[in-house]
């Protein structure tokens, strides 16, 4: 309306921003069937440990100046069977923290991640231990994976003592050994892993850092910068976009201009990866460890996924997408029911042993939950909420509260060097 | 806190009329701060060819409903969403307003402006400094953002960041209390030939409701304004503390006895000094109270310029209240700032 009438006149306003006019479309050309690995059932051996081949779908990857990897998948029955155990946790978990925050008991922001298992999951089987994983806020699976406890992460969202971060992040901050959580702010966790990576490059580790954002983080400028540095210094990381089509309510083609996320390194191989088959995801991740660790530098690698629920728990997921592709997401692409079929066709677990594994998953996760929720709700006593802003005994003397009646002195027993007059008589003066 | 009957609040049209703030003329309609802001960007969408309005989410509405409906009626050359970059939407705003443009950009918490913060100081800030005789400026640029507690949003959705801002020369800092300030204060930042960082208390953008004019109107930077007048001490606060001065100030007229003036800064920098020093030489006594923290707050800087100017009139030291020298630890959160009682203690 009124630009129209500017744009006679003054060039210096004219409004020429076309956005309407190029839109890429979202590419995402790997396939997302959770179901389209390959095994003869005679092929699967007897034995629980046995090794034996799986042959993915010719769709689980893309690449970008990368030969992609092999498309045959060594496992065993043991390992698929934990796959499946480990996705139904993540899950139960996750239907756990939805409902204790529709029950007004887990409070503040809560990012749930069902229908992304197979990523997380996925990951920790082609990893070991002794490697780094950095994701951002959609960390409850991948605390899990990592070796947090069930009752610590939902203790956690409940901001009990007994969380895994005391209770004083809640569902963003979740960290375990090998894991540095669980970040908030978008995108900033990319050059942090970077870091993780050059630190155990430095000191001759032989081990690789998976470090994960979004589709929305990736437009950020600081995952350029990390992405610079890693290939500069030829750092041993797996960068990786778990691509669910959203950031927030924006779609992926709405908020970039590449979507093909995997191709965003520029001068870094790339990898897209089917990431509803935890198979594909371990393939990749597998074949990635052993490219970074053999010293050729970083990956970008591109999950590409969906998430059921919204954003968030106060985002209902419906405004920006409709009920029909969620509702055929979850119900031909799920990454769990996918898995299942797999195991029963290939005939490496019964109906009955399947039900079993199940069942176990769910009450170990629910016996959890049980312990969270009664965990005691902590006092908010000055020593917990002073604690931990600097190294425990090397703090000042005291620490302002609202007023100075409210001031935090530190135990004078724990801090270093202390001089008890000096501190008896600040505090007098204070 | 019951916002729905606070006295801070204008819940009849005869209140606003009894202020000078706002235009007498006009008709009124209920807002809330999200309603209130957002009529504040309509209407400088209608009038001026110039404002664009952008950020993460933006033409959805964005998270706080703030932007609501104006991507429909202004276009999406107008009214867009970016990408999730907030150093990227800064700088780019920074460029549209250099050109002559009025860029409302949004930072969905003011928890995520730090990536920006480089832009907003070392480009926004000395803009026109830099520019010499070109006269060059990115006056049109508007910087909002959420900000504070609202109980459970943990370490990065409950920061209040003012502090950080109000030491950089070349910024406007403004910060309302309630959706008739707030539309009052948008439109002169808007209007504001200087870039400013509006902050909206995020806990307030639907808690508080009342009545609005629906005319445009400003109300002046820099100016504090005087609430409510006192003889024996002066508390100068802004934003959502305001609401618990008030109460406390019930509470402590009640129980003690006194007498306390009010003021709310609304602009925390540059700041009206000569409306506080005024009232500190009357009463002899203040306080100074914010959410964010005390240690090199806004209070240090209020109470410092009090000691300076107005020391002759002292009856007793200037005290700071605010909030804890820590985190926003999720399961701590409510304790971490001021409450009405933590004013009464002293």
């Amino acid at each position: 309306m009124l630009s129209r009438a500017l744009r006679g006149g003054h060039r210096a306003l004219t409004l020429k921003r076309n956005v309407n006019v190029y839109v890429p479309l979202a590419k995402r050309t790997v396939t997302t069937d959770a179901a389209s690995s390959h095994a003869e059932k005679e092929h699967v051996p007897e034995e629980d440990d046995k090794p034996f081949q799986v042959t993915l779908s010719n769709e689980s990857f893309e690449t970008y100046e990368l030969d992609p990897p092999p498309f045959t998948l060594e496992t065993t029955k043991k390992e698929l069977k934990r796959m499946y155990y480990d996705m139904v946790s993540i899950r139960r978990m996750e239907m756990a923290a939805d409902r204790l925050y529709k029950e007004k008991k887990i409070r503040g922001f809560c990012h749930l991640s069902t229908g992304q298992e197979a990523v997380a999951a996925g990951i920790e089987h082609a990893i070991t231990k002794e490697d780094h994983v950095i994701t951002a806020y959609r960390c409850h699976g991948f605390a899990l994976m990592r070796g947090g406890t069930v009752k610590r992460i939902i203790g956690e969202l409940l901001g009990r003592r007994e969380g895994i971060a005391y209770g004083k992040g809640g569902s963003m901050h979740m960290f375990a050994k090998g894991f540095y959580g669980g970040n908030g702010i978008v995108g900033a966790q990319v050059p942090v892993g970077t870091g993780i990576a050059f630190a155990n490059q430095y000191k001759d580790n032989t081990n690789t850092t998976i470090c994960l954002y979004g589709d929305g983080a990736s437009n950020q400028g600081q995952v350029f910068e990390a992405f610079n540095m890693a290939k500069l210094w030829n750092l041993p990381i797996l960068f990786g976009c778990e691509n669910n089509k959203y950031g927030m309510g924006t779609a992926a083609n709405r908020a970039a201009a590449l979507t093909e996320y995997y191709k965003r390194g520029q001068y870094i191989p790339g990898l897209k990866v089917n990431g509803m088959d935890i198979l594909a995801v371990k393939a990749a991740v597998q074949y990635g460890k052993q490219y970074t660790t053999e010293g050729h530098g970083p990956l970008v690698l591109e999950y590409v996924t969906y998430r059921y629920g919204g954003h968030s728990m106060s985002d209902p997921g419906t405004t920006y997408r409709t009920r029909e592709e969620i509702q055929r997401m979850r119900s031909t692409q799920d990454p769990i029911a996918g898995l299942k079929q797999k195991l029963l066709d290939w005939e490496v677990t019964t109906e009955e042993e399947l039900k079993g594994i199940d069942k176990e998953a769910r009450s170990s996760v629910d016996k959890e939950v049980e312990i969270a929720e009664k965990m005691a709700v902590p006092e908010a006593t000055p020593k917990i909420l002073y604690e931990d802003i600097y190294v425990r005994g090397s703090e000042p003397e005291f620490m302002r509260g609202r007023i100075p009646d409210e001031n935090y002195y530190y135990e004078q027993s724990v801090r270093e060097g202390g001089n008890l007059g000096r501190y008896e008589g600040e505090r007098q003066a204070a | 806190m019951d916002y729905s009957s606070h006295p801070l609040l204008n819940h009849s049209p005869s209140s606003l009329r009894a202020n000078a703030s706002y235009p007498q003329s006009s008709s009124f309609t209920r807002q809330n701060l999200f309603q209130a802001i957002n009529s504040a960007l309509k209407h400088s969408l209608r009038t001026d060819e110039r404002t664009l309005v952008f950020g993460e989410d933006v033409a959805f509405g964005g998270v706080f409903r703030c932007s609501m409906d104006l991507a429909t009626e202004f276009g999406s050359e107008r009214v867009f969403n970016t990408p999730l970059s907030e150093q990227g939407i800064v700088g780019f705003a920074i460029g549209c307003a250099a050109q002559g443009m009025k860029p409302i950009a949004e930072i969905q918490f003011a928890d995520y402006v730090y990536p920006a913060f480089d832009q907003l100081v070392n480009e926004a800030a000395k803009w026109r400094y830099r520019e010499g005789d070109t006269g060059g400026h990115i006056g049109g640029l508007v910087v909002r953002m959420p900000c504070g507690s609202v109980g459970h949003g943990a370490l990065y959705h409950s920061q209040s960041p003012e502090a950080l801002f109000t030491h950089i020369p070349g910024l406007r800092v403004v910060l309302p209390r309630s959706p008739a300030r707030a539309k009052g204060l948008l439109l002169a930042s808007i209007a504001c030939n200087d870039p400013v960082i509006f902050l909206e208390p995020k806990i307030l953008y639907r808690a508080a409701v009342e009545q609005v004019p629906t005319e445009a109107y400003e109300i002046p930077l820099s100016q504090a304004e005087v609430v409510k007048e006192g003889k024996d001490m002066t508390i100068v606060s802004y934003g959502q503390p305001l609401y618990l001065c008030s109460s406390a100030i019930a509470a402590a007229e009640k129980d003690f006895g006194i007498s306390v003036e009010l003021l709310d800064l609304q602009t925390l920098y540059p700041w009206d000094k000569q409306t506080v020093l005024q009232s500190v030489q009357k009463t002899g006594r203040a306080i100074v109270v914010h959410e964010s923290m005390i240690n090199a707050g806004v209070g240090a800087e209020v109470a410092a310029s009090i000691q300076e100017g107005a020391f002759l009139h002292l009856e007793a030291p200037v005290q700071r209240l605010g909030g804890w020298a820590t985190h926003m630890g999720l399961a701590f959160e409510s304790f971490n700032i001021p409450d009405v009682t933590s004013k009464l203690l002293r």
